[in-house]
């Protein structure tokens, strides 16, 4: 039998098992069962950049409490998390190092710039040292706009990232692409060259916007 | 061996007067030798014939504090070569700052020292006012010292929880320091609109008033605040790894402090005297009685001990501006925010941030924009000396060092 990803993503008829939940019949699937493991347990990378990174901490802490959603476990080695949260400003220096830790990651992995910075360059952009947005080199899932964002906001930014986690099927092609035997689960490390970034960015990530013709 | 210090007991709550005000801070005379003091670098080369081992900690590492790499050359467990590498964070904050206007430069003031947005706003609008002439009145005179002091509570609170877990406090004291820290955020935020980036401080005067009922809640916020720091120092000032990591590790010697220019706690926790609260007496701060707390060892824990007692003076800065505060205009009335354009000319400006003596430094030449805009970070200048202190410790001990620095990369690096 086939399976195939219908629009709510469940195999099952709905009727039938609102009904047999009624009975008190619990039904799954295994791909359910998978993705509810998985998006409550998204271990981040313990990885603060610049002013973002306060209110990561912050968002970790008491009042916001990020382990509601499981992802309190802060990881110091890139081999233990799933998440990378780039808080902060992503400089010319640092962005090697960026994708490299990404590039240690084990997948499935995900990214959530946060702020202006990681997204744009932000207040920084005209600096000649200031990457302009960390989605030229790594792929981005989830963006928090902000300078910086709220601790809500990248409480939103989590439970964004979690429902694009139930959502990802098994099988198929829209599969994830940890799933995917030929996909790349590492990109080309840029080099700190004389002017700029070498490459300054990786043509297979970054699809800059074609900017408007005149008639 | 191992015990709290006696000469702070005078300091702490409870016992400790009004302050004498004259910024002698006359605080302590211990002459207990210390037992460590002789510990000095270890011969590199041991008959073993074992290797040096070079480790490049960080610019990931969660002890640095941000993007900051420690270039450390270790024998077995102790470090005899440290050469910190800098520049992870550089935001071109000077080029951008010459490249905009007078105005448009306090937005990126904030983002220096991220934890203490208001003092670099001050610092910066204290520089211009310098330039310009500029007096603010005196309510935004009052609202400035307040919301500096708010800020020096939630630096030293922020870095003293980072020093406690670099030492294996996994947790509890940073959570506690966060909660005081939202509680003063929440007032900032009433104020300014931003948790972090306030942008509150203009040229002569001030953004915006006090919204109603603010002075009530900082009062609140203040009373409360003592109490927290009598739980929190019953939590951590006695206790005895905190006691045994710190006290002894990274000894920075009086004279080595004043020529390397190291301001701020850490110069104060080596015995120097100088506040330039005290010192300058900037804005009103010769309107309020406080004293300045001195170390004498010059240890991780008299740094930690002497942001701790200056938290306790900040409080009682803070009781007596809320209640002193008078009404009035919060504004310079000759005070022009856009297009200013200064006389060349060339100023440097400075005050006592809760990292140190954080200066601007402005060369005009009468157009818009500054034609030098240069920062002068404590944080910065407080960590060329990283290498002398951390010779002859463990490399676990230069993370502790490194932490009760106090830096901010995005002030080091700028």
């Amino acid at each position: 039998m086939e399976i195939t990803p219908s629009e709510n993503n469940s195999v099952m008829d709905e009727a039938l098992r609102s009904e047999l939940s009624k009975q008190g019949v619990f039904t799954t699937s295994l791909q359910e069962l998978y993705n509810w493991g998985r998006k409550n347990s998204l271990w981040p990378l313990q990885f603060g950049l610049a002013c973002c990174a306060i209110e990561m901490i912050a968002a970790s802490m008491a009042r916001f409490d990020i382990s509601r959603f499981g992802a309190e476990v802060f990881r110091p080695s890139p081999r233990q998390a799933d998440l990378m949260i780039v808080a902060g400003t992503v400089t010319k220096k640092m962005a090697p190092q960026v994708v490299r830790l990404y590039n240690q990651m084990p997948e499935p992995k995900y990214v959530i710039a946060m702020g202006a910075c990681a997204i744009s360059g932000g207040p920084f952009k005209q600096g000649y040292n200031v990457l302009k947005g960390i989605d030229r080199f790594l792929p981005v899932d989830v963006h928090i706009p902000g300078c910086p964002p709220r601790p809500e906001a990248l409480l939103d930014a989590l439970m964004a990232l979690q429902k694009k986690i139930e959502q990802q099927s098994l099988t198929g092609v829209t599969r994830p692409r940890h799933l995917t035997e030929d996909a790349r689960s590492e990109f080309p490390i840029p080099e700190f060259g004389e002017h700029d970034l070498v490459p300054s960015k990786n043509p297979e990530l970054w699809f800059p916007p074609t900017p408007m013709k005149k008639p | 061996m191992i015990a709290p210090r006696e000469e702070f007991k005078s300091w702490q709550s409870g016992v400790a007067g009004n302050g004498s005000g004259n910024g002698s801070g006359n605080g302590s005379s211990y002459g207990a030798v210390r037992s460590s003091e002789a510990k000095l670098v270890k011969k590199t080369d041991d008959s073993l014939g074992g290797d040096l081992l070079e480790v490049a900690m960080g610019p990931h590492h969660p002890s640095t504090h941000g993007v900051f790499r420690m270039d450390v050359v270790l024998d077995g467990e102790t470090v005899v070569k440290l050469k910190p590498v800098f520049g992870y964070l550089h935001r071109n904050h000077e080029k951008i700052g010459e490249t905009n206007s007078y105005l448009a430069a306090i937005p990126y003031t904030d983002r220096l020292d991220y934890i203490c947005s208001m003092t670099n706003n001050w610092a910066y609008v204290h520089t211009v006012e310098k330039l310009t002439g500029l007096q603010p009145p005196e309510r935004a005179e009052y609202i400035r010292v307040i919301v500096a002091e708010l800020t020096r509570l939630v630096n030293h609170t922020c870095l003293i929880g980072f020093l406690v877990q670099d030492m294996g406090a996994l947790g509890t004291p940073l959570m506690y320091a966060f909660r005081e820290r939202e509680n003063i955020i929440d007032l900032f935020e009433s104020l300014s609109g931003s948790r972090m980036m306030f942008n509150y401080m203009r040229f002569g005067g001030l953004r915006c008033d006090l919204p109603p009922g603010w002075i009530e809640q900082a009062k609140r916020v203040v009373a409360n605040y003592s109490r927290f720091l009598d739980d929190y120092e019953a939590l951590l000032s006695g206790n005895e790894i905190l006691l045994a990591r710190s006290q002894g590790v990274g000894v920075l010697k009086k004279d080595l402090a004043i020529s390397a220019g190291v301001t701020g706690p850490m110069l104060r926790a080596s015995g120097v005297n100088y506040d330039l609260r005290k010192v300058d007496q900037y804005g009103i701060y010769n309107r309020f009685q406080f004293r300045i707390p001195l170390g004498e060892h010059g240890d991780v824990f008299d740094r930690y001990m002497i942001r701790v007692l200056e938290m306790r003076e900040a409080v009682k800065i803070l009781d007596q501006a809320l209640a002193q505060i008078p009404e009035g205009p919060i504004n310079d009335p000759k005070a022009k925010l856009r297009g200013l354009r200064p006389k060349p000319g060339e100023v440097y400006g400075r005050i006592e941030s809760p990292k140190g003596e954080l200066g601007f430094y402005l060369i005009t030449d009468g157009s818009p924009n500054p034609y030098r805009f240069r920062i002068r970070p404590p944080s910065l200048i407080n960590l060329t000396i990283l290498e002398d202190m951390c010779l002859g410790q463990s490399v676990a001990d230069a993370v502790i060092i490194l932490g009760s620095v106090d830096i901010v990369l995005g002030e080091v690096d700028r």
